[in-house]
């Protein structure tokens, strides 16, 4: 039997693809357009080539950013999966309890950026913050405005507090969706609770752990609120991360061209470990 | 479209971009392509090596915008090639 392709459909795209482009190819173009102009408005312009590529690419500060922006995004990773999944597992299946958690775990995720920033600068000081309070109490040394440690400890904690939710959620959702007939067959076979999460529940959480990994590294990499309003950046650049500069060189100080050029580098990273990330997911999945 | 500020440069290389979808899509609907899998190690549509050619092109580029004294023209040249090769053998 001939299959006859009807390509009409596509049409219904039309809608999307222009919305689309309206709110980011554009943008972007211009992005592109700006990053190769020395530029203060679209009437006051000067073509320069690839020259705040190279002054972006040999910026020292910049480097430093992207090595702190790594290591932040790997320690989310590190943190928030492995943990999301254990909470996941523990959450009850059913009845009120079921409920109850899934609201309670919902909550962290409808506080906006900056508020949540706001009250772990507050939790964290010594003088009037629970957290602050009781470590100096308990003769700890803390200090997330001075002491560099202090300062990436709070911000990943602050993280982990925010987004663990939306990685347990999700995985709640993939362990949820496996039907109760592997679990018998596991009983039948008298599977352990190891052998039941490596064989059973791992691999069925694998596309909602796809999403998880995505949204979390994407979200991490571009993380510019909560740092912002919790330690400035501080102490010294401690805390700065790639956003922040970048906001610092367009907005601060007005520096057009070279934050055009950083921001599509910027772009270019996120796109090449996102695209990483989900092509090791899947393709695993196809040679199985 | 004054506020996009365009130059020539920029007005060519997306005009590239538009005219490879295109052609691309052409392409597709004349002879639809099969995944298979060639040096890469993952397999691969005609579109998925496309990709991976365009962001190896663009990572060539800052390599060689940001270590090397090189002319951007070597890095197109040499992204040309990649291009070709992942689109052929890839």
């Amino acid at each position: 039997m001939n299959k006859v392709i009807n390509n009409k459909a596509w049409w219904l795209v039309l809608p999307v693809f222009l919305l689309v482009a309206f709110s980011a190819i554009l943008p972007m173009m211009t992005v592109v357009n700006y990053s190769v102009q020395d530029i203060f408005d679209a009437s006051t312009r000067t073509f320069v080539g690839v020259e705040w590529y190279q002054q972006v690419l040999q910026n020292e500060r910049l480097h430093d950013s992207l090595l702190r922006q790594f290591i932040f995004s790997a320690c989310v990773l590190l943190i928030e999966i492995p943990l999301g999944i254990a909470i996941a597992l523990c959450m009850p299946t059913k009845g009120r309890w079921a409920s109850a958690c899934l609201i309670v775990m919902a909550i962290p995720l409808l506080i906006p950026w900056n508020v949540i920033g706001t009250i772990w600068q507050i939790f964290g000081r010594a003088d009037i913050g629970l957290l602050g309070w009781t470590l100096s109490e308990l003769g700890i040394s803390y200090n997330y405005a001075a002491n560099t440690m202090d300062a990436w400890v709070t911000v990943l904690v602050m993280d982990v507090w925010h987004w663990t939710s939306l990685v347990a959620l999700l995985c709640y959702s993939g362990l949820r969706a496996i039907p109760d007939v592997y679990y018998q067959a596991a009983r039948i076979d008298r599977a352990s609770a190891w052998a039941v999460f490596r064989h059973i529940q791992l691999p069925k959480m694998k596309s909602v752990l796809l999403i998880a990994v995505m949204l979390r590294f994407m979200d991490s990499f571009m993380i510019y609120t909560e740092p912002f309003v919790l330690t400035g950046g501080g102490p010294g650049n401690a805390t700065t991360f790639l956003s922040q500069t970048l906001t610092k060189m367009a907005v601060g100080q007005f520096d057009l061209g070279p934050a055009a050029a950083f921001s599509l580098v910027y772009f270019l990273i996120i796109l090449l470990v996102s695209w990483a990330f989900y092509t090791a997911m899947t393709h695993n999945d196809q040679q199985r | 479209m004054e506020w996009m500020a365009w130059t020539p440069v920029t007005a060519a290389f997306f005009g590239g971009i538009a005219l490879l979808l295109v052609g691309m899509t052409v392409w597709e609907i004349r002879s639809p392509c099969v995944e298979r899998r060639g040096f890469l190690p993952i397999a691969t549509t005609r579109g998925d090596r496309l990709f991976i050619g365009l962001l190896g092109s663009a990572y060539l580029h800052l390599l060689v915008v940001g270590v090397t004294d090189w002319s951007t023209w070597i890095a197109s040249a040499l992204s040309v090639v990649w291009l070709l090769v992942v689109m052929r053998w890839g």
